[in-house]
């Protein structure tokens, strides 16, 4: 049972970071232009 | 002799700087204090080095601060400083580098980013971060969890999916109390009822201690349908971006003649009736008004539908929409922009949509037979289990509830978007972009299809269709003559072959209203209208020769004999295979045309159309497609042009091939990005493959539920139960909606590609080989 209490709260911290690092990428416009960023990373400079 | 209207324009260039520095400004919009935004259309970016060449060649303008091209709306977004005498020709720049632009008018155009899909995809992150966290502590539960741990798992559970459904649920909620509000039953009636009382009688159970929680049931539902929801708003909003993407018809403003003489180019909402505007030859007429000065040609052909150029000078009456052709033209405007032609077709428009908003979609008629049968079967549960077991309320409650749960339309609410989203990117693929479901049930439906002529059943460009008299050289020196114009009827006699290399001509000019003049071997030539050209050849005809308009030209040495070239709108080269194909399917076919009758009857015949009828007003069209309708058929209409929009918003269903108007291309249900007509039938027949598929689905979700719903009636739905049936349902319905992307045309038309127009969203069709995922 004392595991849980702490494994629970870690799990869900870490989904949450996942969560709001989502909703950051999404405020940050780098949604706005995927084809745009698909082309980019061939950019060699 | 030159033409009044070249000296009507002071062409200098300092002027025409100022004039599209104006221009430029007025379609910006300021970032912050010193520096503005100007967005501009570069259709045909698509690779990086596009973006590299691009975005590094217009940063090295004096005063551009930040350069940023986006590939997915093929937009550039410029920053810089208007006050440094900075550059203001960035058209001209991106020209330099290979890039045709356009600037994109961001006063007018005020669709900047898309507050629902965002807000969809947070709710769907929302979703699907409880979704995942809840189905681990659900799993741990059912794999035999002991008591108390059970109870802290569903607390927990409690306490992600509180937040997570209220918030991610929002948008099922508002669309269900506003369908309630009505008076009305739709598919998210149901679909709240159950998400709201699965989260109630889970916090009550695990709030007592309870075994049955159904925390991951409500929110794995809300996050299947979220995804559903999310990819039939992401269809809508491509075809919406693919339609405002293509370039503009209507200028934002025009070049205002100021009382003492000088130019300034103003937004349309600054001039007045009595102003006087130029209108430079290739462009189009912003404001109806009537010609002051000048002589030109007008294109007509998107305004009326008439195909050939007409003939302006003093005192004709000009529509805003209209192309001027070759020379420059002061117009005095008659009525303001909201009372100018296109505002009436725009009222028109609106009128008709109105009537035609009364279509139910496929899904909320099934909604209506199927809310009320849920919720009736829910009652009779609970009735039937409180007679049953003699008065447990508590238990009778819980079966109600999970009968609701169980019975929650999601592969039914996934049956129709899923189905309609796939076909709708199979034909994004084929090059025509699908405004929203709707459209895929009411082409299943259509019976009749009524096409307009110009631009649509024909290309909409003048061709040589016969060449009497002349000799062989005549040609080649008409050919390289009319090589120097940009009148369509120049354009088509110079596509007819090569002009010799050794072909000299000097002085060469363009007489606006008559045609092209030059000099070879020291003999005047002459292209053009009849009577122009008879005065220096050799037979002296009379000016009064029949057909003295546009549908001929005539080319002469002087002294030499008369040549003449008949003109005809192309046909689209499988305008004939696909009338053919349409009424071998039994569909009825009609052409209703603006356009003169002579013009119409042998496009008809050629097609093997025997009912049309031509020199019809936007009204006329409105009114037959109207009394078509009213006897019952469903039409589909096909037209490209501004008098068609009203058509095309009032018809049934209606298609419109990119090259026409904006407005044309924004009434219509779907758009025809290629150069050829097959791909309409493409689209009837996805349409009928989408209705079996949605169909199939529907009985997919019936069979489901005649299983599901004896189980959860006789009260043996367990969370887990319920977990499975609804996702094992759901997966069942998209699979099935998949198998629309194996048939037979599977990849792009091969024709597709090179036919496009300069101007369509290319790459489109390149990146949406990945499905709909």
């Amino acid at each position: 049972m004392n595991h849980l209490i702490i494994l629970i709260p870690i799990a869900l911290f870490l989904g949450g970071l996942g969560l709001a690092a989502f909703i950051w990428s999404l405020n940050s416009g780098q949604y706005e232009d995927l084809d745009g960023a698909a082309e980019r990373i061939l950019d060699d400079d | 002799m030159t033409c009044c209207g070249t000296q009507a324009q002071p062409d200098n260039a300092s002027i025409r700087s100022r004039l599209e520095r104006e221009r430029l400004l007025a379609a910006s919009h300021g970032a912050d204090e010193t520096t503005v935004q100007s967005d501009f259309l570069v259709p045909a970016m698509h690779c990086v080095g596009c973006i590299r060449a691009i975005e590094t060649g217009l940063a090295r303008l004096p005063g551009v601060i930040n350069v940023r091209a986006n590939l997915s709306t093929r937009r550039v977004s410029v920053r810089w400083r208007p006050e440094d005498n900075g550059p203001s020709d960035f058209v001209g720049a991106l020209a330099d580098l290979g890039f045709e632009a356009d600037l994109f008018d961001l006063a007018n155009l005020k669709d900047e980013g898309d507050p629902v899909g965002r807000r969809l995809l947070l709710s769907l992150a929302v979703a699907g971060f409880a979704a995942a966290n809840i189905m681990l502590l659900s799993v741990s539960v059912w794999s035999g969890a002991t008591a108390e741990t059970a109870d802290l798992f569903h607390l927990i559970s409690g306490v992600i999916a509180v937040p997570a459904v209220l918030y991610a649920g929002r948008p099922f909620f508002a669309s269900a109390l506003s369908a309630l509000r009505a008076a009305r039953l739709n598919m998210d009636v149901p679909i709240s009822l159950a998400v709201l009382l699965a989260l109630g009688i889970s916090i009550a159970e695990s709030l007592t201690g309870g075994k049955a929680a159904y925390f991951d049931a409500a929110v794995t539902l809300l996050f299947f349908l979220l995804i559903g929801r999310y990819l039939d708003h992401m269809m809508r909003q491509r075809a919406r971006g693919a339609v405002t993407r293509l370039s503009r018809m209507i200028p934002s403003g025009a070049t205002l003649v100021l009382p003492d003489g000088t130019l300034s180019y103003r937004p349309l909402g600054d001039i007045q009736p009595g102003n006087e505007i130029v209108v430079a030859a290739g462009e189009r007429v912003p404001l109806d008004g009537r010609v002051k000065k000048g002589k030109s040609d007008l294109d007509r052909s998107l305004v009326t539908g008439e195909s050939e150029p007409t003939l302006a000078g003093p005192g004709l009456d000009v529509e805003a929409g209209i192309l001027n052709l070759t020379a420059p033209l002061r117009i005095g405007v008659t009525r303001v922009a909201k009372e100018s032609f296109i505002a009436e077709i725009m009222q028109m428009m609106e009128a008709a949509e109105q009537s035609k908003s009364r279509y139910v979609r496929i899904a909320d008629r099934v909604a209506r037979i199927y809310a009320p049968v849920v919720h009736l079967l829910a009652a009779i549960s609970f009735i039937g289990w409180m007679i049953g077991t003699g008065g447990d309320w508590r238990t009778s409650l819980f079966v109600a509830i999970s009968v609701l749960i169980i019975t929650c339309p999601c592969a039914l609410a996934l049956a129709v978007p899923i189905a309609q989203v796939v076909a709708a990117n199979r034909l994004f693929r084929a090059g025509i972009p699908v405004k929203d479901g709707a459209a895929l049930e009411k082409l299943k439906e259509i019976d009749t299809v009524v096409f307009d002529k110009t631009g649509t059943l024909t290309l909409g460009q003048l061709r040589v269709a016969a060449v009497s008299g002349g000799s062989p050289r005549d040609r080649d020196i008409a050919m390289a003559l009319a090589g120097g114009s940009v009148h369509p009827a120049a354009r088509a006699i110079a596509d007819t072959g090569k002009v010799p290399a050794a072909m000299k001509l000097v002085d060469i000019s363009e007489q606006a209203g008559f045609g092209m003049q030059a000099r070879h071997e020291g003999k005047i030539a002459r292209l053009g209208r009849r009577s122009w050209v008879a005065e220096i050849a050799a037979t002296g005809e009379t000016s009064a020769a029949p057909g003295d308009d546009g549908s001929e030209v005539c080319f002469a040495r002087e002294g030499g004999p008369i040549m003449r070239f008949a003109l005809a709108d192309t046909l689209r080269s499988d305008a004939g295979e696909t009338v053919a194909r349409l009424a071998g399917g039994g569909l009825d076919t009609w052409i209703l045309s603006g356009d003169t009758a002579g013009a119409v009857a042998p496009v008809a015949a050629r097609l093997d159309i025997a009912k049309w009828r031509a020199g019809l007003t936007p009204h006329e069209k409105i009114a037959c497609i109207e009394a078509l309708q009213e006897e019952g058929h469903k039409v589909l209409f096909v037209g490209d042009g501004l008098n068609d929009a009203p058509a095309l918003a009032a018809a049934h269903v209606s298609i419109a091939p990119a090259s026409g108007s904006d407005i044309g291309r924004l009434s219509a249900d779907l758009v025809l990005t290629g150069k050829t007509l097959g791909a309409l039938d493409t689209a009837v027949r996805v349409a009928h493959q989408t209705g079996r598929i949605v169909r199939q689905n529907l009985g997919l979700a019936v069979v489901y539920n005649c299983i599901a719903i004896p189980i959860a009636v006789s009260g043996h739905a367990s969370p887990l139960v319920a977990a499975i049936a609804m996702s094992a349902s759901s997966i069942l319905v998209v699979a099935n909606s998949f198998r629309l992307n194996l048939g037979p045309d599977r990849s792009p038309l091969p024709d597709m590609r090179p036919a496009l127009p300069a101007n369509a969203p290319s790459g489109g069709l390149r990146r949406e080989q990945a499905g709909v995922a």
